[in-house]
């Protein structure tokens, strides 16, 4: 569990329904490096390809891959509100102050929140008597400044717990109580079997492999397009849908956005079943482990359930795959050089028509941004006859 | 129908029912392949449906069945590809095959006993690690929800079972609320359920299988309740999913039971396209063992049995018959001319099952007079 909450620590706080109830043993500080790499392993990939020269002879042509362009993760499961009860168990680990609270003592539940100072947003008592009811035990942790302090962190370092029960599924009905607006939420699940999807939301794989400007490229520009396309696709799903980011085998990755996980930080991530010893593969990466990533932007109206996930035995690969084609930029007179620059004109409006309907964005923006004619040129609606005879 | 049971409706030639259901699963494949991007590709629907009906031929040859029927077949392959997933092509195969053959394999009083689409998929989800069903692939959009509704309210309504599809969503929704209710939740939850594609398939058309639901509506609206009080138990309880499908399989057998309870008449598919699985008259080759022998109806040899009746009927009126029978049998246990022919004939009409058609006339066996 990691979020990017920004503000006073003092007023983070963190509960999350566990359904059962967590030893010491069971609950781990992490390693946010880690959870980044793998967050950057996980992310949509822009690939960039270079037209070669018209005038030379064909050659295969070579992939790149950007791997900083991941979209900003912009937050999940922060919860600004205050937390308290009989306490059923107090462990301090790392700069966190955690207790675990009894299920059956769900009458305290708002008493001791209210003794500690804390305010209650509307709709959480609902939301807390349900889970109560429904046997979860509640995780709640704040940050013990003098330990963060006396450690060094600046951040939240993420929180892991481990536990075992057939409830396969995330709790966000709470996060949604006191929400300001839609919060995004990304869950990366390793698994042995293959990908897990939500089974009570539909999940829909995002658009991929569509040739783009070449102008994302820049570095803040393809954040922004993922973002908006992201935007555009939550809101033509009518905001009910999970959005399938990645899945892949992790014994492999071609390319890869970025090299992929050591068993080690594997294990550091909760994959119990990879030992440290060094891989097979030459990358290091570990076989039998497949990762699924999945962005969700909730909120009560639209997700009023929590959601429960299954695990499919579909090992079948998905990215979020987006193509710049960079145009030949040389010069020459021979036909196939004519020829190409009338399909380079036509292409261009393509994508920019592409990235309009992805986005929703002005098109005549993006002609702008692109150095396109405003009116799309003739090229690219000649009819075959033009483009045979025409000049 | 089979040929043992007049036909449901009246004497108009019905529609078969099927007919409608595979309309409706094939739009419902069209609209979740083009809307909702279900991850199925031609060639995957290819295989499934060619291996449904072939599955559907060799049970057809094995059994010795007079003639191969498509038509459940198509049905189960058509749901197959709404529901099965798998990477794999060869489990596709076997859970055809699992799917056609329970039809043939697993049956009671001469009719399978689990749904066939049902049983396949459970059978491949406890057996393999590799097949999943995706319940939340059709979203909870309303049009998809209506969609379903009023194209699975066609095929209900043409099987008539509809009562079993209204009582198991009236169960399933009274179930749902009432978790709601005592869980503290907003009706928001519940009617998020129930607004299930998913759900809502399973309504319309799996526990609506018109041959493996109770004979009788007071057995059916059991049923119903029944699979649907399974469902939330799977889904909420073990924390499975799936757990309808689950559910429906677990209360397949007490048909059975439902049906000595409260017997009613049994469903019969237009007499036209008959034939996609043994009934109890094609047992000829049949690896299966016989099914008990009933009473037959006089319309199983009409012709037969008409050519008899009339011969009887025209020789002598009922009235006179038994006068002159009992004037005329002087020799106890000996028959006359016209009682002998009539015996003759009795014993016929035993021979041809139809005896009981001229009961009112012969009061039963040669000899029983009053």
């Amino acid at each position: 569990m990691a979020n990017d909450f920004h503000g006073d620590p003092r007023e983070f706080a963190m509960v999350i329904p566990v359904p059962t109830l967590l030893t010491r043993d069971q609950i781990h500080v992490g390693d946010q490096a880690v959870l980044d790499h793998l967050d950057a392993y996980t992310a949509p990939r822009l690939v960039e390809y270079h037209d070669p020269g018209p005038c030379r002879p064909i050659v295969m042509e070579s992939a790149r891959a950007s791997a900083d362009q991941a979209p900003v993760r912009q937050g999940s499961q922060n919860r600004l509100w205050s937390l308290g009860v009989t306490i059923e168990a107090s462990y301090s680990i790392g700069e966190y102050d955690i207790v675990i609270l009894s299920a059956e003592q769900s009458g305290g539940l708002q008493t001791w929140l209210q003794e500690e100072g804390y305010q209650i947003p509307a709709g959480a008592t609902e939301v807390l008597g349900s889970y109560i009811r429904q046997g979860m035990r509640f995780f709640v942790a704040r940050v013990n400044l003098d330990e963060q302090t006396a450690l060094g962190y600046t951040y939240l370092r993420p929180l892991q717990i481990a536990f075992e029960s057939p409830k396969f599924m995330l709790p966000i009905r709470l996060g949604t109580v006191n929400a300001d607006g839609p919060q995004d939420l990304f869950v990366f699940a390793l698994t042995r079997t293959g990908r897990i999807e939500t089974r009570n939301y539909r999940a829909v794989k995002v658009p991929t492999d569509v040739e783009l400007p070449g102008f994302l490229k820049q570095p803040d520009e393809f954040a922004t397009f993922y973002q908006a396309m992201f935007s555009r696709q939550v809101d033509e799903a009518n905001r009910r849908d999970v959005f399938l980011e990645y899945a892949w085998d992790m014994a492999w990755c071609g390319p890869c956005a970025a090299d992929p996980l050591s068993r080690t930080e594997l294990r550091e991530l909760g994959v119990f079943w990879v030992d440290d010893a060094p891989a097979p593969n030459r990358r290091g990466a570990a076989a039998d482990v497949f990762v699924t990533r999945l962005h969700v932007r909730y909120d009560a109206e639209h997700f009023p359930d929590d959601l429960r996930f299954q695990a499919t035995g579909d090992r079948s690969n998905v990215q979020g795959r987006y193509v710049l084609r960079q145009p030949w930029q040389g010069s020459g007179s021979c036909a196939a050089a004519r020829e190409y620059l009338r399909t380079v004109a036509a292409r261009e409006e393509r994508e920019a028509q592409t990235l309009a309907s992805l986005t929703g964005w002005d098109l005549e923006t993006i002609r702008t941004k692109m150095g396109l004619e405003s009116e799309p040129p003739a090229a690219a609606n000649a009819s075959w006859w033009q483009r045979l005879w025409g000049r | 129908m089979t040929r043992s049971q007049p036909a449901p409706s009246g004497p108009a030639p019905r529609q078969d029912p099927r007919l409608y259901q595979i309309g409706v699963l094939s739009v419902l494949l069209l609209y979740g392949v083009g809307q909702l991007d279900f991850d199925v590709s031609p060639a995957r629907v290819g295989l499934t449906m060619c291996a449904c009906l072939a599955a559907q031929y060799l049970c057809t040859r094995v059994w010795a069945l007079p003639r191969f029927n498509p038509l459940s077949a198509g049905i189960s392959g058509l749901s197959l590809c709404l529901l099965l997933r798998t990477d794999r092509p060869e489990l596709v195969l076997v859970a055809a095959l699992v799917t056609i053959a329970s039809k043939f394999v697993c049956r009671v009083d001469g009719r399978h006993l689990f749904n066939p689409t049902n049983f396949g998929l459970v059978v491949m989800l406890a057996a393999t690690g590799e097949v999943w069903v995706s319940p939340g692939q059709w979203g909870s959009l309303a049009v998809a929800a209506c969609l379903l509704a009023r194209l699975g309210g066609l095929v209900v309504h043409r099987a008539e079972r509809a009562d079993v599809t209204y009582a198991f969503l009236a169960a399933y929704g009274l179930l749902v609320v009432g978790r709601a209710v005592w869980l503290g939740d907003p009706l928001s939850i519940p009617w998020f359920h129930l607004q299930s594609g998913g759900l809502l398939l399973f309504a319309f058309l799996m526990i609506s299988d018109p041959k493996t639901t109770p004979n009788a509506r007071a057995g059916r609206i059991c049923f119903a309740a029944l699979v649907a009080s399974g469902g939330p138990l799977v889904e909420f309880g073990l924390h499975r999913p799936n757990g309808l499908l689950w559910s429906l399989a677990a209360a397949a057998p007490l048909t059975v039971v439902i049906n000595q309870l409260l017997p009613g008449p049994r469903f019969g598919w237009s007499s036209r396209t008959a034939g996609d699985e043994p009934s109890s008259h094609d047992r000829v080759g049949s690896p299966l063992p016989p099914p008990p022998r009933r009473r037959h109806t006089s319309h199983r040899h009409p012709r037969r049995l008409d050519r008899l009746d009339i011969s009887a009927s025209t020789e002598r009126t009922p009235h006179d018959a038994q006068p002159r029978r009992s004037s005329r049998n002087t020799h106890p246990g000996r028959l006359d001319g016209d009682d002998a022919r009539r015996a003759r004939i009795l014993r016929l009409l035993r021979l041809e099952g139809g005896h009981h058609a001229l009961q009112p006339r012969f009061q039963g066996r040669p000899g029983a007079r009053r």
